[in-house]
């Protein structure tokens, strides 16, 4: 029997429960389950297949998808990179100094991407892109992500961050490492848990992103969920729901590891 | 034996945060091979002159000297001093035997004399088996002599430790204070430890030095902080003690004649700066025994006892309404008066000391 403030003795629990679980995975239930059917029907079921798993990597649309597959891949792996390196430096500024006038404005200013709404980023990426008359194509994209991505790795580096004491890099120092050797030998290791997690954190944020991408892509390059929706446009055929459920399987898991590596360095701060 | 060569000068030390003075113009100088206690409440500014000695902070004013050398303006990593933190501070990636290397690395030696010192310094501190452990999966007191390995190992000029034993439990604690007194004379450096513990102050240091809101208050061995306090803080900090407002008749060559609450006359050693007029009397709880009423130095009435084990603390209370606690030590023949009895409290000679404020 729950304990009488358990939220579990709430009338209505369980059927609100159920209700918020199906509308959050009844879709990709129905597009994972249809993306095995035989038919060429979205709606129908004839019958469990693998056929449209091999479409997407033989099937007339197929170079078109491996293209967009590769730039995705390639400017999350980079843009999420060279996002981490960023954020893992801000964190390291932004907990290691005292205080200091816009401390406050300038984690604002940090995670402000968070906030605001990705349409207006959207636009005023295309706007900026324009009117300094870069070319669009994959450096847009990539440096558009980089962007977005730096609040994303921000938040579990600096979670990290703030339960590493700063006595570490003193004792590195006392033991005459250089200020360098002692980011390096000491801190460095101590955060690699939380840069892992916002490693994997920005990657999949950038492999799933459409709307930025899309403005900024410039005619005829493609990523995969731009891809997906040029082809969605032309009608829904079952060889989407594949790709959408193989780049769901590779979220879910990216996802998975930055949870599980956050939590393994959470225990290892519990431990000492 | 601790020499009269200076380890480590400390000139007129000036440390400010803002608008907060951490240290007043701080002087002191600790002797080579010598175990030196910076003693005091949380906030004298103790950790604070160690941070300064570490490098970890900047001084305002003031020099630091390290065997007659300016290090005011050095790093941390250009001093040879080494620090065992408060909370140890072990890398808890590296194994034990990686912790203990990390200053041998750093400081220029090759990895297989690194790894011969390492080996040496954990067995000094019976750690030897420990060595491929990673830190996490020692104790408490294990790890503590693994920061005392670490840096112990790359042979610093003086050894600087910020109260290692607060984070051990009571018998530890005791235990450890032994041996680290006995590393102290083996390794024949400096030691310079912060404590608020004055009973660890006292069992383990050549000299101490009792500091308050960032002040030294009196320098001196164990037994002259104790016998013979400078100042009413001191003596207050130091042990337990009875303090009296007493009238001062006269001060002669060191000497000040006194009367006593309920008039009584009494002759008792001064500090030096005691001037006729008020002043505060020191009378140590142990240095005061019972006599029949009116026979005695004072007279007084019992208002209770505090069962010690190996004392009894009696509280007693005078006429004119001061409270004094006289320690009785626990044995058989110990008769201890009731509550409300009237006593006479009779001081030894050279029991109490006069004090200014």
């Amino acid at each position: 029997m729950p304990a009488k403030t358990d939220l579990r003795r709430f009338p209505g629990f369980l059927t609100v429960t159920i209700l918020c679980l199906i509308v959050l995975y009844a879709p990709l239930i129905v597009v994972a389950v249809y993306s095995f059917n035989a038919s060429t029907s979205i709606t129908r079921w004839g019958g469990t297949s693998l056929a449209w798993y091999v479409d997407v990597f033989t099937g007339p649309e197929a170079p078109k998808f491996q293209q967009a597959a590769i730039n995705s891949f390639v400017i999350a792996i980079t843009a999420s990179i060279i996002a981490t390196a960023i954020a893992t430096l801000a964190s390291v500024a932004m907990t290691r100094t005292g205080r200091f006038n816009g401390k406050t404005l300038s984690f604002a200013l940090i995670s402000l991407p968070l906030m605001v709404p990705e349409v207006v980023t959207a636009v005023a990426s295309l706007v900026f892109f324009t009117a300094i008359g870069f070319t669009t194509g994959l450096m847009t994209i990539l440096i558009a992500h980089i962007v977005f991505c730096i609040p994303f790795a921000y938040l579990p580096i600096s979670a990290r961050m703030q339960s590493i004491p700063d006595m570490y890099e003193q004792a590195a120092m006392d033991l005459y490492a250089t200020p360098r050797e002692a980011f390096k030998l000491v801190l460095l290791p101590l955060m690699t848990p939380g840069i892992l997690s916002g490693f994997l954190l920005a990657f999949i944020i950038s492999l799933d992103d459409f709307l930025i991408t899309n403005f900024v892509k410039g005619a005829g390059v493609e990523t995969l969920p731009t891809a997906i929706f040029g082809s969605v446009k032309q009608g829904i055929k079952p060889n989407i729901m594949a790709i959408s459920t193989l780049m769901l399987g590779i979220s879910v898991i990216f996802v998975s590891l930055s949870w599980l590596i956050g939590r393994a360095g959470q225990n290892k701060a519990k431990e000492n | 034996m601790a020499s009269t060569e200076i380890a480590v000068g400390i000139d007129k030390v000036v440390k400010r945060y803002g608008p907060v003075t951490a240290l007043h113009g701080v002087s002191m100088d600790i002797r080579e091979n010598e175990f030196f206690t910076l003693l005091g409440p949380s906030g004298c500014g103790k950790t604070t002159l160690l941070r300064c000695i570490a490098g970890f902070e900047d001084v305002t004013e003031g020099v630091i000297r390290l065997k007659g050398g300016d290090i005011t303006g050095l790093p941390p990593h250009k001093r040879p001093v080494n620090t065992v933190f408060q909370q140890y501070a072990l890398f808890p990636h590296m194994t034990v035997i990686e912790n203990v290397m990390f200053g041998l690395l750093r400081s220029g030696w090759s990895k297989p004399e690194a790894v011969a010192r390492a080996d040496q310094v954990l067995q000094l501190v019976q750690l030897g088996d420990f060595a491929a452990r990673r830190p996490a999966q020692l104790s408490g007191g294990q790890q503590q002599r693994v920061a005392l390995a670490r840096a112990l190992a790359p042979r610093p000029q003086v050894l600087l430790l910020d109260e290692p034993l607060s984070a051990l439990d009571l018998k530890l604690r005791q235990a450890v204070r032994m041996e680290l007194k006995a590393l102290q004379r083996e390794t024949g450096i400096a030691f310079i430890f912060v404590t608020h513990d004055q009973e660890e102050a006292l069992t383990m240091s050549d000299r101490i030095a009792v500091m308050s809101e960032g002040r030294v208050q009196q320098i001196g061995t164990p037994r002259e902080i104790y016998e013979t306090p400078l100042n009413r803080f001191v003596a207050d900090f130091i042990g337990e003690t009875n303090l009296l407002d007493v009238d001062v008749r006269s001060v002669d060559n060191g000497m000040a004649a006194i009367s006593l609450p309920g008039g009584h006359c009494f002759t008792c050693p001064a500090a030096a700066v005691v001037q006729s007029g008020k002043g505060h009397l020191s009378v140590r709880p142990e240095r005061i025994s019972l006599c029949a009423q009116g026979s005695g130095d004072l007279d007084a009435t019992v208002e209770g006892q505090v069962y010690l084990g190996t004392d009894i603390h009696l509280q007693v209370r005078l006429a004119d309404s001061e409270r004094m606690t006289v320690r009785l030590q626990n044995s058989e023949t110990t008769a201890v008066p009731e509550t409300g009895a009237a006593v006479g409290l009779k001081l030894e000679a050279g029991a109490a000391r006069l004090l200014a404020d």
